[in-house]
This record gives structure tokens, sequence and C-alpha cells, in this order.
């Protein structure tokens, strides 16, 4: 029987082979890449909210402490987002008529609430909880980045599981002294290693990895 | 389900007789072992893939595996949905999101208070558990109690108020009834009718006392279909008087019920329970190798939990090791020689929670009581009684009694005839009982009435055309009136009636006026508890649909319209409390939800021997009618979780049956789930029978509150009415019932063999003299078997911190399943429906199993409740693939739903069969009403997932976030798991095991501790005590 192909068709056979596995290597990386990528993350994306709002203006350029706003972050697993009243309370003085904070004299005057676009959305089966980190000194920024210095807020980390067990596994590594706990611009010392190993005997901070500690 | 073959009895009794049979047993069908039982012997979920194993389907199985595979990874891709924070405009103080705040306030049943501690996130309740400061509770509640939740959020619930059908107004009905007002004045109120249940709110009393004072011929009725008449008119026939009657079960060593359920209903029953079971506790002292071996001096020390991190190949070595032998744990308390328990001998036609703790059950038609109790009166000494001489045991209870004199207590029950209740005064009176354990108080009823006659003069009052405006206030009289008095037609003949109700029910149908009832948990009220004692009732929320209080109907009739609920309670509050200080006093009763010295105070009055009977002597067939065990009077129908609770006693869902003994069934050839007619005074039902071991023979009972049809969705047309053979004559029990067989099949959902263990030996039971002599009764099993050594290969994972626990005790347990509505509650454990409950895949994560010993008229009961054993050696937790079930290091037995992918191996491999599988979507995830009813803090499971019970881990890690914070051990008794919480008698006890002060470490080290299967060597953490008997030696000789 005489062949049916050409020689030549042999670079082509080992073409479309390498082809197969480039592609299947370049799907996994596409793949890969959408996952961790910002575009499924929402890592440093920012979303449109109702009052254009400046962490950085607030809490670098006007010293306010993260507590005056998120006011259960030490008592509750929720941090606690401001009532439109604490908003007044500097804005009944300070820009008050300001067009770009209509919506909050809004929900002032009619008892409407303003509606924030979440940035930092666990899933509903995770159960995570403020209080317990911020007290076993776990800074603000460990999480959230340099909030201070986001003139709009957007999510510093994934948020992804392997990123929370990582800290779980291995708290010595990123927690500071509770004193510390709400400074921004915290930069872990040298001997982070040796001080976190202190911080761990000293405020008995468990390596809690099992599943119901975040699942229920 | 139809062709299910019928069973045959004959062999059933034969093998029962022969002793080949099991010890104890669940159901008749296990005795005959038919193949549906043997289907769920061996797998929790039978017919688990019919569509595979037919072959026609095959083909269309396999595409939609691969379609569902396919879309499934597809669904993966998304994002993240959009998500929104909506805080406060001005938050209310005290209100911290993510922390709950509880209310006080207090839920009635039969006119009852119980008070109740409220669960609230962000003004949403979700959670109703006892109050532990209200006498009646103690911190104990029932599943009705559990359940009202649910009602409230009932999207069935009346929304409007609705004139002869068209939606009206809440102003239009003021309106009217403004009219109704000016025209009864005219006439001194003549012609004005007011029908309540039973009222012991004094706010409503007294308002409604100031209409009938203004307006002097208007009349207040009291009905309440399951109410307390008889127990009314047999203190008028004891005392002359009607007088409410207290209980101390704590001072009593001996009991004679005369039909009396007093552990699961009527009034204080959360009280009598856990006094009850007080006097059954058992504290030894034995040292007992607890098992499995426990190791808790390596981990426990005082102080919070040393730190632990950074394990990597070192965790796993420092935390096992070798079996260091330690130290046993001394139970703390009396010796075994000296335990002394309490005795209850229990008449009763059906069984019931009192009947099961019984020392003594026997089992007489309802008709028969009368002639027993004469007979213990009789054998007493009671001037006056003679004895019918058919109790043959009535001399030796007597004596038991005598020796006992102030110290026991004969209780009637509320369905026996008032003579009845009138021989337990005299009884209690010649034991020296009055005063030390059986306490007469004035009644705490408002309108203290014969309720049984108050509702015949007011239908006699319609039908004569004597009423034009008739209020009716709850109760729906036109379901559950007696039959012969024809209410609807009745109603028919006033001019104006008015009804408000919880729902848009038969009774709303044939007023005129109907208007939304606020539930009570958005209402202002007051109630008082068994006792006097008085609670507030305060809303947790504003009325959903908004109902209106009877407080606002009444304040409207009294020419006080607009009057908000909160000002007339207040006011007459103010009324009654003229200190300065009325405000430090009403902050502090709603705080605590008790009115301080408002129990009603005790009376001294002289018992007289009632006169001799003239109860006609039971011909043929008896027929007894009693309020169902879960939906009650048919006012929970509506009520999903009520519903598919497994009754007590039979484990049966969603149905009401015609229960009838075995060998009366033997006799007419009958079989349970047949159809047959009932017949008596002319009137027919029909309905499915239900073959009930331990029945009265010649006699059926029949629950009441089924075969509604206007009740919602969920409760309509389910059961069969048996308020159409009820009459006012007889409301209870009478003869003359005839029953014949309809043929045909009407399927009932039971759960009695779902889950069925394979072990031999599931309770273990001593008599208190064998208890005596060998303490260790539980580990020499009653057929010998040699429990393997709880030996393994590998060394001990030692737990270091916590270690948690539970033990059940099967000595104080009354199976009354209020922990199954409790953890439906707080683990937002979805309802399936009757015909899924058929397929045993209902979703409880607690059930009680109830097994019977013995021949089948009088067997012995035994309730065991099984939830998940968080077994340290777990089987299920070898056979996940994914790893979606896993131990954590307290030793809880972990169930990751949002790893589970459904394969059902774990529970296929559970051999205590306590996990439960998602098949469907059971989930409600479109009624919006029931989003605010969840528990924020537990996933909502979704289809496809299994689950099981977590010994509520979402309150064991709310204690342990609290005590680091405050850099501390969890205290014993901190974290409380819904069952717990619940439980009248405290048989559920939970905690840290590697505590050797905790009260579970020294529950454990008694010599009744056991668990399930051991020989299986899982190592449940769950593990049983178990149960002793107290027979009189002398009825038990025979």
């Amino acid at each position: 029987m005489a062949q049916l192909f050409h020689r030549s068709t042999n670079a082509l056979a080992n073409l479309s082979i390498g082809a197969t596995v480039l592609g299947a290597g370049l799907l996994i990386a596409f793949a890969y890449s959408m996952d961790r990528g910002s575009y499924i993350t929402d890592v440093r994306v920012v979303k449109e909210q109702p009052v254009p709002f400046s962490h950085k203006h607030h809490v670098s350029d006007d010293g306010i402490d993260c507590r005056y706003c998120h006011t259960t972050v030490e008592t509750s697993s929720f941090a606690g987002l401001p009532a439109t009243e604490i908003c007044m309370s500097c804005h009944s003085q300070i820009w008050a008529n300001a067009a770009i904070l209509e919506p909050v004299r809004e929900s002032f005057r009619s008892g409407e609430s303003l509606e924030w676009t979440r940035i930092h959305d666990l899933p509903d089966f995770v159960y995570f909880n403020h209080s317990i980190h911020i007290n076993k000194g776990v800074g603000c920024a460990t999480c959230h980045g340099r909030v201070d210095q986001m003139p709009l807020m957007y999510k510093e980390n994934t948020l992804y599981m392997n990123w929370c067990v990582n800290c779980h596994r291995n708290p010595e590594k990123y927690v500071r002294p509770r004193d510390q706990v709400f400074n921004m611009a915290y930069e872990p010392p040298a001997n982070q290693e040796e001080l976190g190993r202190k911080l761990v005997e000293e405020n008995h901070i468990q390596s809690l990895t099992d599943c119901y500690t975040c699942h229920r | 389900m139809n062709d299910k073959p019928a069973l045959d009895l004959n062999k059933i009794r034969a093998r029962l007789e022969s002793a080949q049979g099991p010890l104890y047993w669940k159901s008749l069908e296990e005795l005959a072992q038919t193949e549906e039982f043997q289907a769920y012997v061996e797998d929790e979920f039978a017919d688990r893939s019919p569509d595979w194993l037919n072959p026609a389907n095959r083909r269309n199985f396999l595409k939609l595996m691969g379609a569902s595979l396919a879309f499934a990874g597809v669904t993966a891709c998304t994002k993240q949905p959009k998500e929104t924070i909506v805080p406060y405009v001005r938050q209310p103080e005290d209100f911290v999101p993510g922390v709950p705040l509880y209310y006080a306030t207090a839920m009635q049943m039969g006119g009852v208070g119980t008070g109740l501690l409220v669960t609230s996130h962000l003004g949403r309740p979700t959670k109703v558990d006892g109050n532990p400061d209200h006498p009646g509770s103690l911190g104990a509640s029932d599943y009705f109690q559990q359940a009202s939740i649910l009602t409230m959020y009932d999207p069935d619930r009346g929304q409007a108020v609705t004139y002869k059908g068209q939606i009206s107004s809440w102003i239009s009905f003021q309106a009217a009834l403004a009219v109704a007002r000016e025209r009864a004045i005219l006439k001194n109120g003549e012609g004005l009718r007011i029908l309540t249940e039973t009222v012991t709110s004094p706010t409503l009393t007294s308002q409604i006392q100031k209409i009938l004072k203004e307006m002097p011929s208007a009349k207040w009725h009291s009905y309440e279909p399951c109410g307390r008449h008889n127990a009314y008119q047999g203190a008028l026939l004891a005392f002359g008087r009607p007088v409410n009657t207290i209980y101390r079960f704590d001072q009593a060593d001996v009991i004679v019920s005369l039909d009396a359920d007093f552990l699961s209903c009527g009034p204080g029953n959360l009280l009598y329970a856990r006094q009850f079971a007080d006097k059954r506790r058992v504290q030894t002292n034995v040292t007992h190798t607890p098992q499995p071996k426990e190791d808790w001096q390596e981990g426990y020390q005082e102080g919070p939990i040393p730190a632990r991190s950074n394990q990597s190949a070192s965790y796993a070595d420092e935390n096992r090791g070798p079996v260091i032998l330690p130290p046993q744990v001394q139970a703390q308390g009396k010796p075994p020689a000296e335990t002394t328990l309490n005795r209850m001998y229990v008449f009763e036609a059906a069984p019931s929670p009192t009947g099961g703790m019984a020392d003594h059950r026997f089992i007489l038609r309802a008709s028969e009581v009368e002639a027993a109790a004469w007979d213990l009166a009789a054998a007493l000494g009671i001037s006056g009684a003679t004895s019918t001489g058919k109790l043959k045991q009535a001399a030796a209870i007597a004596r038991d009694l005598q020796a006992h004199k102030g110290a026991c207590v004969v209780i009637a029950g509320d369905h026996q005839p008032p003579a009845v209740h009138a021989l337990a005064h005299a009884m209690n009176a010649a034991l020296g009982n009055a005063g030390k354990t059986v306490t007469y108080t004035d009644p705490i009823e408002g309108n203290p009435v014969d309720q049984g006659e108050s509702l015949r003069q007011l239908v006699a009052d319609m039908n004569g055309g004597k009423v034009d405006t008739l209020l009716i206030l709850a109760g729906n009289p036109v379901y559950s009136a007696p039959v012969d008095l024809d209410f609807a037609a009745a109603l028919k003949k006033v001019a104006t009636s008015a009804y408000l109700g919880l729902f848009p029910d038969e009774t709303a149908a044939l007023v005129q006026w109907y208007v939304p009832e606020a539930h009570y948990l958005e209402s202002w009220s007051d109630v008082r508890g068994f006792d006097g004692t008085v609670s507030f009732v305060q809303p947790l929320i504003a009325p959903l649909y908004g109902g209106k209080t009877a407080h606002e109907v009444i304040s409207t009739l009294a020419g006080e319209p607009g009057k908000f609920p909160y000002d007339i309670v207040r006011d007459y509050w103010q009324s009654q409390n003229k200190t300065a200080n009325f405000e430090i006093f009403w902050q502090k009763a709603l705080h605590d939800g008790v009115v301080p010295n408002t129990a009603v105070p005790a009376v001294t009055v002289t018992a007289k021997t009632p006169p001799p009977s003239s109860a006609r002597a039971a011909q043929g067939f008896e027929i007894a009618f009693r309020p169902d065990p879960t939906i009650w009077d048919g006012s929970f129908a509506n009520n999903g979780w009520l519903q598919e609770l497994p009754k007590p006693h039979n484990k049966m869902t969603w149905d009401n049956a015609v229960w009838i003994s075995p060998s009366t069934a033997q006799q007419h050839g009958l079989n349970s789930e047949e159809m047959v007619e009932l017949k008596y005074q002319g009137r027919t039902v029909t309905g499915p029978v239900w073959i009930m071991p331990g029945h009265a023979n010649d006699a059926v009972t029949v629950h009441l509150g089924y075969g509604r049809t206007r009740a919602g969705q969920v409760g309509n047309e389910v059961g069969f009415s048996a308020y159409l053979l009820r009459t006012s004559a007889q409301p209870n029990h009478d003869s003359g019932l005839e029953i014949r067989r309809l043929g045909g099949r009407h399927p009932l959902a039971t759960t009695q063999h779902a889950q069925t263990m394979e072990g031999t030996d599931p309770v273990r039971v001593a008599t208190l003299d064998q208890y005596k002599k060998s303490p260790q009764f539980v580990e020499e099993t009653e057929q010998d078997k040699p429990l393997p050594p709880k030996l393994t290969l590998y060394p001990d994972y030692r737990y270091q911190g916590y270690k948690w626990g539970m033990t059940l005790d099967l000595n104080a347990c009354v199976g009354c399943s209020a922990c199954v509505a409790a953890c439906q509650a707080e683990n937002n454990i979805s309802v399936v429906g009757k015909e899924e409950v058929a397929r045993g895949r209902h979703m409880h994560w607690i059930r009680v199993d109830r097994y019977y010993k013995g021949n089948w008229d009088n067997p012995e009961l035994y309730y065991q409740p099984v939830p998940c054993m968080q077994c340290e050696n777990a089987p299920c937790e070898l056979v996940c693939p994914v790893a979606a079930t896993v131990h954590s290091g307290d030793g809880l037995n972990q169930m990751v739903y949002n790893r589970c992918v459904g394969t059902r191996y774990c529970s296929n491999n559970c051999p205590y069969k306590v996990r439960r599988f998602n098949f469907l979507l059971y989930s409600d995830w479109n009624t919006q009403s029931l989003y605010g009813l969840r528990n924020p803090n537990v996933s909502v499971r979704s289809r496809g997932v299994m689950e099981k019970c977590t010994y509520c881990v979402q309150r064991i890690n709310a204690a342990k976030i609290q005590s680091e914070k405050e850099n501390r051990r969890i205290a014993d008794g901190e974290i409380v798991p819904a069952c717990v919480q619940v439980c009248p008698t405290q048989a559920i006890v939970f905690g840290d095991i590697n505590d050797p002060k905790s009260r579970v470490a020294q529950l454990k080290a008694q010599a009744r501790n056991y668990s399930l299967l051991e020989d299986l060597s899982t190592r449940p953490r769950t593990t049983y005590l178990g149960r002793l008997r107290n027979p009189n030696p002398e009825i038990e000789k025979g």
C-alpha cells in the first residue's frame, strides 16, 4: 500500500504534538492567572461607591483612628460600618454643603441607609471574627494593606483560603504587639520570627487549622 | 408503597412469645422482619438509586450525570456576585452587628404562660428558649415554644383585615366596632358577647371586666378545645370552689398518675419534668474505668490553653505517644447502696411520655381509670369510697403510698372525668399531701368558668337570636367546637361577628370581620404562669403582617380606639402599682421576664369525697379524643417543624391515625395504614389504623387537630379531623364506637425504623436492686456478649486543650423530643415533607429512638436520643474521598459543607446512622419571610451536601473566642448546645472531658456510663448512662 502521507507531514505531526502540549500549558496558565488575577479576585480593583470616600484623607491627613468608624471591630465578628450619623458628626460642620456628600445628607434626612459596595467579601460559608484577630495581635494592615494610603478603597489580598491558612499555620510570622494593631505604619522588626514566637507564647495565640474554626 | 404486604400478626406474636426475637424492638415490622425494615437496616437511605438500577432509565441517568458534571464544572467559573453593606442611619444603642441580644418574653398555651428568652439578631428573632428565671421554665422549653418562631414568620398568616371576604382596613373595623359599641350601650350590653380561649392575662381580664361593668348584660364566654374543664369541675366537686393545683414532684417519692401526662403537657410540665428527673438522678462514687481510656490529666492544665504553633513534623509526634494510663477519675456522690429513686404508677390507655417513665404502667381504657381510682381510694380507706374490685394491685399501691405519707402525689389527668379529679384530691388529703406535695391556690384564669357549659350557652343564645355582636378572640371555634353544637350554623345567625386570629382559617371564612392577630413575638401583653406568676409579653419585632392584639380590639370596643398595646399593658400595671418607683419596677420586670410577688397565694381547702359515680360501664368499643402530641388542638397545623417532628410515641409525621392495640387489631383483622371508618353517634370519619403496642384493648385513641381545610399551605388536607366525632357531652372518651374496614391503604410516614442500628443492646436497663448489687450492669449486657478489648495498634492521640464530650442520661430522658425541635431551630434544618420522610430522608440531626421490651400488650418503653456520636475513631472520616469530614484538634468530627461533593460514602459507613443527606433542595430559598428566621451563625445547606450534628460548634466557637479574649479557660457549663439548653430534665450534659471536675467527666466516670456499639471500637464522645427502674417488689412478684 502506498504511503498516504508524504514524509514532510512528520514535521506537522511533531508540531501538532508540541502545539497540544503548549496549548494545554497555556490553558492551565490562563486558568491560573484568571484565578489568581485581579479579574476574579478583585485585588487592587476599585469599585463604585455612593460616595468616593477616601481612607487616605481621613486616616493620613485627619488622623482619625480606625475605631472611630469601625466601632465594633474589637467586640464583634463584624468590624462595623459607620452609621450615617457618624459621618454627619463631622460633616454637619465640615464640607457641610459639598455636592459630593449629598448622598450622606440625603440618607440622614430621609432615614434611608447608604448602600456601600462590599470590598472584602468572604463567601457565606466562611465565619470570620474580627475581634479575636484584633485581640491576638493581627494588625489591620496585615490583611487590609496600607488603607491609610488608599484614596479609594480596594482589596490588598485575595482572601483565598490558602492566604488565610498561611497565617493560621505560622502566626509567629505575622503577629505584632497588641498596642501596634491599629498602627498603619508598623513595620515588622528584623527579628520578627523571635518576637513572633514570644508573642505567640504570651498572648496564647493558637495555630487553629481545624475546619470548624471558620466553616460551620 | 401501596403494595406493602400486610403484617402477619399471628407470626409476630409467636415470635415474641418464643423469646427468639430481639430483646428490645422498635416496631412490629422489625419483629416481622419485613423487607422494608431490612432495607432500612442495610442502608440509611433505602432506594437510593432506583434510576441507576432500572435498565430503561440508565441511559437517561448517564446523560444527566454527564451534563450535570459538565455544568457543575462551568458554574465554578463565576465571579463572586456584588454585595452591599447597609449600615444604620442612626445605630440603636446596644446594637452590635454580629452579637445577638436576648429579650425576656412569654408564650401562652391553654392560657398558661411560660417565660422565654428570645435571641434577636439585629432586630429579627431567631431562636426561642426558656427563661431560667421563670418558675415554669427554669431555662427549659418544649417543642411548641421552639417551633412558635416559625409560625411568626409563616407567610400564610393573615395579612389584611377582611370584611365578608373582601380586603378592608383596621380603621373600618374600628368604625364598625364603634357602631356595635353604641348599639350595645343602648341595650346595656344585651346581645354583645365576647368569646375567648382561656385568659390569664391580668390586663386583658381587667379590660374585659371594664366592658362588663359598663354593659352588665354583655357576656364573656371562654372555650378551649383541649382545655382543663374536668380539672375545674373536679375542684368544684371536691372543694365546692375552683382552685389551681400545684404539685411538688421534688418532694414526692411515690407518684400515682391517673391518666395524667404531666411530664409532657399541661401547666407546669417543664418544671414537673425537672423535679421528676431530679428524683431519678443517680450520683455514684464507684471508680470505673471510663471508656475510652481517658488521658485527661495529660492534657489538662488550669488556666488558658497553652500556645501551640508551628506544628510541622513535630506536631504529630507531640500529640502521639505511648499510652500513659491515667489516674482514674472518681465520680463524686453517694455510694450505689444508698441510691434512692422515686416510684411512679401510671394508669393510661395510650402510651405517653409519662407512661414511658412509669415503674408500673397499668393499661386501662380511659373509662376504666375511674374504677381504678375508686379502688385505690377504697384501699386507702377513704370514707364513702367503695371498691369495684377491678384493680388487684390496689392494696399494694395503697401500702406504698401510706408508707410515704406527705411525700407522695396522686395526680389526675385533664381528660379524666371530674370524679377522678375529686378522688385524687381526696386521696391527697387523706395521705397528708395537701400543703406538702400538693398545694392549692385561687384559679389563675381571669374567667374561671366551666368552658364546655360556657360554649353551650353561647351557641344556644346564638341560635335563639339573642346574640347580635360576637367578638371571637382567637381559638378557631368553627373548626374545633364540639360537632353537635354546630357552631358554624349558629354563627350565621349573628348580625355582627368578628374574629381575631393568626390565620385566615375556618372561622375567619364564616365571620364578617376578620382581623389578623399579632403573634406573641410581636405583641405587648402579660400572662400568668402555672403558679400565677405574671410575665410580660414583649415584642421582638414590629408586627410583620400588621397584626393586632386582643388588647387593641377590646380597647376599641371600650371606646378607646387607637390606644397602643404597650400603653394598655403599662397603664394597667401602673394602676396596680402606685409607687413612685414604677419605672424601676416596669424595667426590671421586663428585663427579668417575671413580675415579682405575683404568684397566686395558697388557699386551704378541705376535700370531700365525691358521690359514687354514675359513670357508665364501658360497653363495646371505646373512643378517646386527645390533643395531637405535636400540633396540639390544630393551632400548630401550619407549622412544618411540628408536622415533621416524629410524635414521641409512634414516630409518625404529617398525619394522625386511629391508634389501636395489636391484640384488638388481630381480633378485627386490621393492619397499620389500613383505612377504617369510625362511626360514633351516627357520625363517621375515615382514617388509617396505627397498631400501637401498649395501647388498651377494645379502644381506639384519635388525635385532634388534623383535617384542617384552611390552615395554610402546610396544614391543609393533612390527616382527618377527629373533631367531627367529638360531642359536647363526651369530649374526652366514650363507648359506642363502631369500626369498619374500608379497604385501601393510606401510607403513613414514620421514622420509627429509619436509621435502625444493628446493635443488640442499644439501651441498658437494671432495676434499682440489681444496680445496688452490681453497679456496672451496663457492661453485663443482656446477651452476655463479651466486649472486645479496647485495643488498637496505633498509639493513642492525646487531646491537649479541650476535649468535648456529651452524656445522655436515659434515666432522666422522658422522650419528649424537645431536643429535636431545638436542634432544628438552631441549625437551620430544613423540612422535607411527608413523601421524603417516608423514604427515610428527614433531616433532623438528633433523633429519639423508642424501644419496646417485652410483649406487645404491655411493653416497657425506652427512649434514646441519638445525635452524632463524634467518634474518636470515626468510620465516616476514613471513607470520604474529598476530606470533607475530618477530625478537629478537640476531637470533633467536622463536616465541611463547602467541601462535600455528596458521595454519601460517610453515611454508608456510619454505624449509628446519624448523617443526613440533602437529596433535593430542601431549604426554602424562595420564601422571603423565612430569611429572617435563620440562624446567621450556621450555613444554610444546599442540595447534594451531607450534614450532621456538630455539637453546636457555632456556640463552641463563640465561647472559645470569648474566653480567649478574656485570657482564660472556658468554664464548665459555659457552652450549651441547643439540645442541652432545651432539655426539661437536664438529661443531656456537654463539656470538656479533659477537665476532671466538669459535670460531663464526672458523669462519664459513673458506673452506668456506656457507649453505643462499643464493640466497633469507634470510641464515641457521646455516651449514655444506663436506665434504672424502681418497681414495687410486691407487684413485681405478681
